[in-house]
């Protein structure tokens, strides 16, 4: 019998010593090394109740590289995850596109989901740009790497009663009452609880009168109708999705609520699927909202390859802020010349784009990560069309308000 | 509050919720006869809804007109998948029932948006906008029409149960099945026509829901949950307790939301389902079962 001793390191240990060194030290290359291209998770609603916007929004991401690539930005490739709607599954899809070496995310479009990838995106120290989610705290709450480009619920709230105003005064119609109807999810309650605590700052001529939240996952509106018209208000302030956009115009034209005017901050009533499924009555909608301005070289360049593209298809906020973020993305890249997360994150805190496609002076953000002032428009339905009527630095037509009345249409 | 807003909302609520009967129907039709709980009933219904939107586009078919077709067409598809599919796990334990039909619902749904994409579609018929007023009542016309729609739906599926032989014999395969093979009943096809009575039910459904609401390959979930609710409540296997259910879900709700807020509409349904599930756990009509 033959005895063989064993040293404390042999040939097996000391391979899978070397191979655990290698990999140990190519985690941080990851992230570190000088590149060409750079990896982006996109993350967005590509399924569930927003799959339709979230579709949208990565429109505005498809048309990015082909504009950028033609003016000089680098190469980018999209690493794409789904929140399925939902919060919980943004947040692991979040940590999934980390894991899968997206260097920088951008999305997702939902405040609540947007919520939830930010809380991943600060523990892996991986920079998150914003394209749509206004609830205030994001950029509250002393995020490093969360950097957004759309406005807050109260930047909404307040150009909405900038805008409502010249409106009024414009046009020498002021409702004296307002019904507010919202949805009642982070979205709707962030926006319509800034809207109540706004309002008598901003001095608004009309009294709101009734306050409706309603179920974000409701079938049938008529109830909720039938609660706006018993509060008998002169014009209706809507904070809504697509699909219940869509069903609370079939009751109000039902139900013959006559209104001055139906205003909304938030999607849904300027929609392709909107205007298609109302027709002539989602006509006169004002939409107070951020938007894409065609007044800069950037929104038009974007408007061509997207008709190329897409040529069926609106551009909306949707796909004009998603637009912005992935140029955004794009130019902190080329500036930090490395996919290095501190190397990104230091380079988006120095943005200064002026050349973007929505409405604003540029694009810059504070020591929070917010930009501190992204204006809204207002975008009123004509005819299946979405037409910017304020700021007038950004109009195309002036305003019809009071709106025509159901039967007169 | 105002006993007109009140009126209008007791209105509104029966007449979607009569809709909403006709649709769990197709529920308690299968578990009532092949104790199977169909986990793909909302989707089903939604392929109904889809194939009247098709119906309408390329026929210029009103979705009432659509009914019957839209009837057959899912009497067709339920009558193969309980022949093809269900029957081979009847025996199985129910979790693995569940999951079959929980695999074929997301089958449906996948299957539906690589055809139809995600965006909300609709129809535009002559009188999609159109009320008429009694008084300070104001009812419209797609709701009123949905109602009577599904009313005749459920009277014909209560009176193929009560006066056919083939009703009469997928009755006595629900009462005693041993007893109904024993007299020379072919069970595996009348739990085939059971499943495609079922799902024609939702065919009938999804064509007269499509008058009111858009439709978009996630509606289903929101239709199973809300089935399930009624059928509890009405009674899980009674044809006649499943309309009840949905009239009384749908005035609740209607109630509650102009009552309290219109949020609340889910809390109160739900609640009715605990009530019901604590005082009468058969449901309102349902059999005890000792």
């Amino acid at each position: 019998m033959t005895s063989r001793k064993t040293s404390a390191v042999n040939r097996r240990t000391l391979l899978a010593g070397v191979g655990a060194s290698a990999v140990a030290a190519a985690v941080p290359l990851r992230h570190g090394l000088a590149a060409s291209k750079i990896k982006v998770g996109i993350l967005l609603p590509r399924s569930g109740p927003q799959a339709q916007v979230g579709i949208d929004c990565q429109r505005g991401a498809d048309v990015a590289p082909e504009v950028l690539g033609a003016m000089g930005y680098p190469e980018m490739e999209y690493i794409l995850g789904d929140t399925e709607t939902k919060v919980d599954v943004a947040r692991a899809q979040a940590e999934k596109l980390i894991d899968a070496g997206a260097h920088i995310i951008v999305g997702a479009f939902d405040s609540g989901q947007t919520m939830a990838a930010a809380q991943v995106c600060e523990q892996k120290n991986i920079p998150l740009v914003v394209n749509i989610a206004a609830v205030t705290k994001l950029t509250e709450l002393g995020y490093k790497w969360v950097f957004r480009n759309f406005p807050t619920g109260p930047m909404i709230v307040g150009d909405a009663f900038k805008n409502q105003k010249t409106l009024f005064a414009e046009s020498g119609a002021t409702p004296k009452s307002v019904a507010l109807l919202h949805v009642n999810d982070t979205f709707g309650t962030s926006l319509s609880g800034a809207l109540m605590a706004l309002a008598p700052k901003f001095k608004m001529p009309y009294k709101i009168v009734e306050k409706i939240p309603y179920d974000p996952y409701g079938r049938d509106f008529s109830a909720e109708v039938r609660k706006v018209k018993a509060a008998k208000p002169e014009a209706l302030w809507a904070v809504s999705r697509l699909n219940d956009a869509i069903a609370i115009t079939k009751e109000l034209v039902r139900q013959r609520v006559e209104l001055m005017g139906i205003l909304s901050t938030g999607p849904g009533w300027y929609e392709d699927p909107y205007l298609q499924a109302t027709g002539k009555y989602g006509d006169d909608v004002i939409s107070l909202v951020p938007w894409v301005d065609y007044k800069k070289e950037m929104a038009r360049k974007m408007r061509d390859a997207y008709r190329k593209k897409f040529p069926d298809r609106s551009i909306t906020a949707n796909q004009g802020y998603t637009f912005d973020a992935v140029l955004i993305v794009a130019d902190a890249f080329k500036r930090a010349g490395s996919t290095k997360n501190t190397d990104l994150q230091a380079a988006l805190r120095t943005t200064n784009i002026t050349n973007n496609t929505t409405i604003g002076k540029g694009i810059r953000f504070n020591e929070k990560g917010q930009v501190p002032y992204v204006p809204c428009g207002a975008v009123q339905n004509r005819d299946g069309k979405q037409l910017v009527v304020l700021p007038k630095f950004a109009a195309v037509a002036e305003p019809i308000w009071p709106m025509r009345p159901w039967r007169e249409r | 509050m105002d006993p007109w807003t009140l009126a209008n909302a007791v209105v509104s609520g029966l007449l979607i919720g009569l809709v909403y009967g006709l649709s769990a129907l197709g529920l308690s039709v299968i578990f009532g006869v092949i104790r199977i709980v169909n986990f793909a009933h909302g989707e089903i219904m939604v392929v109904g809804m889809f194939f009247a939107l098709l119906m309408f586009r390329w026929l210029g078919l009103d979705p009432l007109l659509s009914v019957p077709l839209a009837a057959a067409l899912m009497f067709g598809f339920g009558y193969v998948l309980q022949l093809i599919v269900v029957s081979r796990v009847s025996h199985l334990p129910e979790h693995m029932q569940f999951l079959l039909l929980a695999a074929i619902a997301i089958m449906i749904v996948s299957a539906l948006l690589l055809v139809f994409g995600p965006d909300a579609k609709g129809v535009q018929v002559g009188y999609a906008w159109d009320s008429f007023a009694f008084a300070e009542l104001i009812v419209d016309y797609p709701k009123m029409f949905a109602a009577v729609a599904a009313i005749v739906v459920a009277a014909l599926l209560l009176a193929f149960f009560k006066y056919t032989a083939t009703g009469k014999a997928i009755r006595a395969c629900a009462d005693n099945r041993i007893g109904a093979q024993v007299v020379g009943l072919n069970v595996g096809r009348l739990y085939a026509l059971t499943f495609g009575i079922g799902a024609a039910c939702l065919g009938a459904a999804g064509a007269i829901i499509l008058l009111l609401f858009e439709v978009h390959p996630y509606l289903a979930p929101g239709y199973t949950l809300l089935a399930f609710v009624i059928v509890i409540v009405g009674g899980l296997g009674s044809l006649f307790g499943a309309l009840v259910g949905g009239i009384l879900i749908g005035v609740s709700e209607a109630l509650a939301a102009v009552l309290f807020q219109p949020s609340m509409k889910s809390a109160f349904s739900f609640a009715l389902l605990i009530l019901v599930l604590l005082l009468r756990p058969q449901g309102l009509l349902g059999k005890a079962v000792r």
